[in-house]
């Protein structure tokens, strides 16, 4: 066996090669530099770190990624392979990190609205996004945030101008592909929603590959003055894959934002959302729906910072969770000393499919306001035995039984999902595609 | 029809059936009677395959078929229908989504065309008028907030669009006001056929002025001990359910 650099210290060469090659301003420069030092001074986390306690990712230290230079051939017809919802609106379109303009399309955007790849907001026009890289998604206690933004090459960016109501979701595709051996995909989004604008956005995070690969991506959402912004991470990398997300939004005054983590494959899923409420009156809405099977790993860990008086936050999540698959959630909700008349909710629902599952919830709550409302919740079950009695009498199969009660559990987190491609996607996954025998086997 | 025969069984190490033996022809109406806790519902709970019930003796036989052979959906697909004592409420499954998946998988096993949605909610509004249904308890989840009689209305309501040959009512009759059980009464009553058999299990002679047994059974600790016509419901009634236990069983009917 030939020794591969693994951990932290392998990327060190490619950091090297890769900033003399990407020119950036000079700002952008040190922040790229600033964040490779914290990576490499962080190293990759290990389960020793409170935050990291439930989630292992020696695998993703042990595998030598390497982040692709410039982007394989992709056509459509690859892109529909990967179930990616039916979205024909405006579009960009990433392979391997990088954009693709030929599979990409702003038509359908109304004027006020800019969507652009990051590599050329960074040589056209780096003073629109300079302020905002790295400010949500800070480097210095992250490593795979650091990681992300040492790379910084790529991504999407979306502005929206003050008062600007997008109708059509704009759809970021990241998809993935491994050829010669393990690839780092980080791609970075930025969306920047102007006073009172509106506008959905959709993630779509897939890949195909028998080689393991990183999806190290990260989302910095900036949610201005009585703006409304929707947004969904759809998960479906490959089994294989791991992948570690970020979605840092800061909320204006009496703004709405809702974003929804939709985990449905991967080896390795983390999605970490962190939510600072900077405004008066502001609504914040986080759900999630995850399923799990054979031995995958769902990580959810949810920030919602109460900086400011009279703000609601809602967070529901639910997992499927079968085979020996496991999941973890961890809900940490903030209430400033200012903060008062704050209102957070926060539930994490997980339904087991067979007995090896495992589910492990953990909220922290560090409230230091005193006229505040704060309640969470989580609950482990099964399907309900009575239940699948009664529509078996009716004589339903008892695949059919249970696929109907799996829907039917997340059918209330599946009528919040407004855009209908994603929530159509969704729909067809649990009723056709879910895994219900009596409990997954075990192939392992 | 159906041939029950020394029929015991247990939950857990509890047993509850002591030997019951019960034969119920083509058209017939049997009502068991009988106090609470007798086994009136492990009985219909055994006939429509109830996880959890284990059948330690006896057998059943439905249309020639070992009843106890069958998973409860191919008891249904046969024609077994057990209207349950206490419906289950399922949030998110629609209620009229549950019928059509039911109603088709019924009729593929019978080797009939599916039916479409059209022809389904023909089916069904003709169905709903019989029973007085309120339309929206159809677009709702499950049994989901319907109060006590909406929720029998709603199994005769499955009944009807199901069509059994043989159903089995497990205290129909409970919670229903008295318009309420006419109705339901009706429902029953438009549905009787020379061959279709009713088993209705029930505490009060009163619905049996509307559903007219042919054969009255009371079970008493897990046992039939007493078999009658009609009259005996009526005598039950006046008497209460303390003399049977005196008597002799005069178990087979
Ligand atoms: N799963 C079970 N485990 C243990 N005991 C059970 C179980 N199911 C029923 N029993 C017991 O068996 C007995 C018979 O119950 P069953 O429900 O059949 O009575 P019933 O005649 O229908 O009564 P009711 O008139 O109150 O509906 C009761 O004492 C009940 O507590
Ligand atoms: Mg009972």
């Amino acid at each position: 066996m030939t020794q591969i650099a693994t951990g932290a210290k392998s990327y060190a060469a490619q950091f090297a090669a890769f900033a003399q090659s990407t020119p950036l301003p000079s700002a952008l420069a040190s922040l790229r530099d600033d964040a490779f030092n914290c990576f490499d001074r962080l190293g990759f986390p290990t389960t020793r770190l409170e935050e990291w306690r439930f989630s292992n990712v020696t695998p993703i230290a042990d595998t030598p990624f390497v982040a692709s230079v410039t982007a394989p051939s992709y056509g459509q017809a690859a892109l529909d392979a990967l179930h990616l919802p039916e979205l024909d609106g405006p579009r960009l379109v990433f392979v391997n990190g990088l954009f693709i303009p030929t599979l990409s399309s702003t038509e359908g955007l109304p004027p006020g609205v800019r969507t652009r790849s990051l590599s050329e907001v960074l040589v056209n026009d780096p003073e629109t996004v300079q302020p905002h890289l790295g400010r949500l998604a800070r480097i210095e206690n992250h490593a795979f945030t650091a990681l992300n933004t040492a790379f910084l090459r790529d991504g999407g960016v979306i502005e929206v101008a003050e008062g600007v109501v997008v109708d059509a979701p704009i759809h970021l595709q990241f998809v993935t592909t491994g050829s010669d051996g393990p690839v780092l995909s980080q791609p970075r989004a930025l969306v920047l929603a102007a006073d009172n604008s509106q506008v959905r956005v959709v993630e779509s995070h897939a890949g195909e590959s028998e080689t393991p690969y990183l999806n190290n991506a990260l989302t910095e959402v900036v949610v201005g003055d009585g703006a409304v912004v929707d947004h969904y991470a759809v998960v479906r990398e490959a089994d294989t894959a791991f992948r570690i997300g970020g979605l840092f939004a800061s909320l204006g005054r009496a703004s709405n934002f809702s974003s929804h983590a939709i985990t449905l494959s991967g080896a390795i899923v983390r999605h970490e959302a962190g939510v600072v409420m900077n405004g008066e009156g502001g609504v914040c809405t986080l759900n999630g729906l995850y399923l799990g099977h054979g031995r995958q790993l769902v990580d959810n860990q949810t920030t919602i910072d109460h900086a400011q008086p009279h703000c609601d936050s809602h967070e529901l999540y639910k997992g499927i969770l079968d085979g020996r698959s496991r999941a973890v959630f961890n809900g940490k909700i903030i209430v400033r000393l200012d903060a008062q008349k704050t209102d957070a909710k926060q539930s994490n629902k997980a339904l087991l499919l067979s007995e090896q599952a495992q589910v492990t919830t953990k909220p922290q709550l560090e409230i230091f306001a005193d006229d505040v409302k704060c309640t969470h919740g989580a609950t482990v079950g099964q399907l309900d035995e009575e239940s699948l009695f009664y529509l078996r009498s009716r004589a339903l199969s008892e695949a059919q039984a249970r696929q109907l009660l799996i829907h039917a559990f997340a059918a209330d987190l599946l009528s919040h999902i407004k855009v209908d491609a994603v929530r159509h996607q969704l729909d067809t996954l649990l009723t056709e595609r879910l895994p219900v025998g009596a409990g997954e086997t075990d192939h392992h | 029809m159906l041939e029950i025969r020394d029929l015991h069984a247990a939950a857990g190490d509890r047993q509850i059936l002591n030997g019951i033996n019960l034969t119920v022809n083509a058209g017939e109406v049997h009502a068991i009677m009988g106090p609470n806790g007798s086994g009136k519902s492990t009985l219909a709970g055994v006939l429509a395959g109830r996880d959890g019930l284990e059948v330690t003796a006896g057998t059943v036989t439905y249309k020639g078929l070992d009843l106890l052979d069958l998973e409860p959906e191919e008891r249904a697909r046969e024609g077994v229908f057990l209207a349950f004592q206490y419906p289950v409420e399922i949030p998110g499954v629609n209620n009229a989504y549950l019928l059509k998946a039911g109603l088709n998988e019924v009729r593929k096993h019978r080797g009939e065309p599916e039916l479409d949605a059209m022809d389904f909610m023909t089916l069904i509004r003709a169905r709903m008028k019989l029973l007085e249904m309120d339309d929206t308890l159809l677009s709702r989840p499950v049994n989901e907030g319907f109060s006590g009689g909406e929720k029998k209305r709603n199994e005769i309501f499955q009944m009807a669009v199901l069509e059994p040959t043989l159903a089995i009512l497990d205290e129909t009759d409970s919670g229903l006001d008295i318009d309420a059980l006419k109705t339901v009464a009706g429902g029953v009553n438009a549905l009787r056929d020379p061959a279709r058999s009713l088993v209705v299990v029930t505490h009060y002679q009163r619905l049996l002025n509307y559903i007219v047994p042919d054969f009255v059974h009371v079970l008493s600790g897990g046992r039939i001990v007493k078999s009658g016509g009609k009259e005996l419901a009526l005598e039950l009634e006046e008497k209460g359910y303390g003399w049977t236990e005196t008597e002799p069983a005069a178990a087979s009917a």
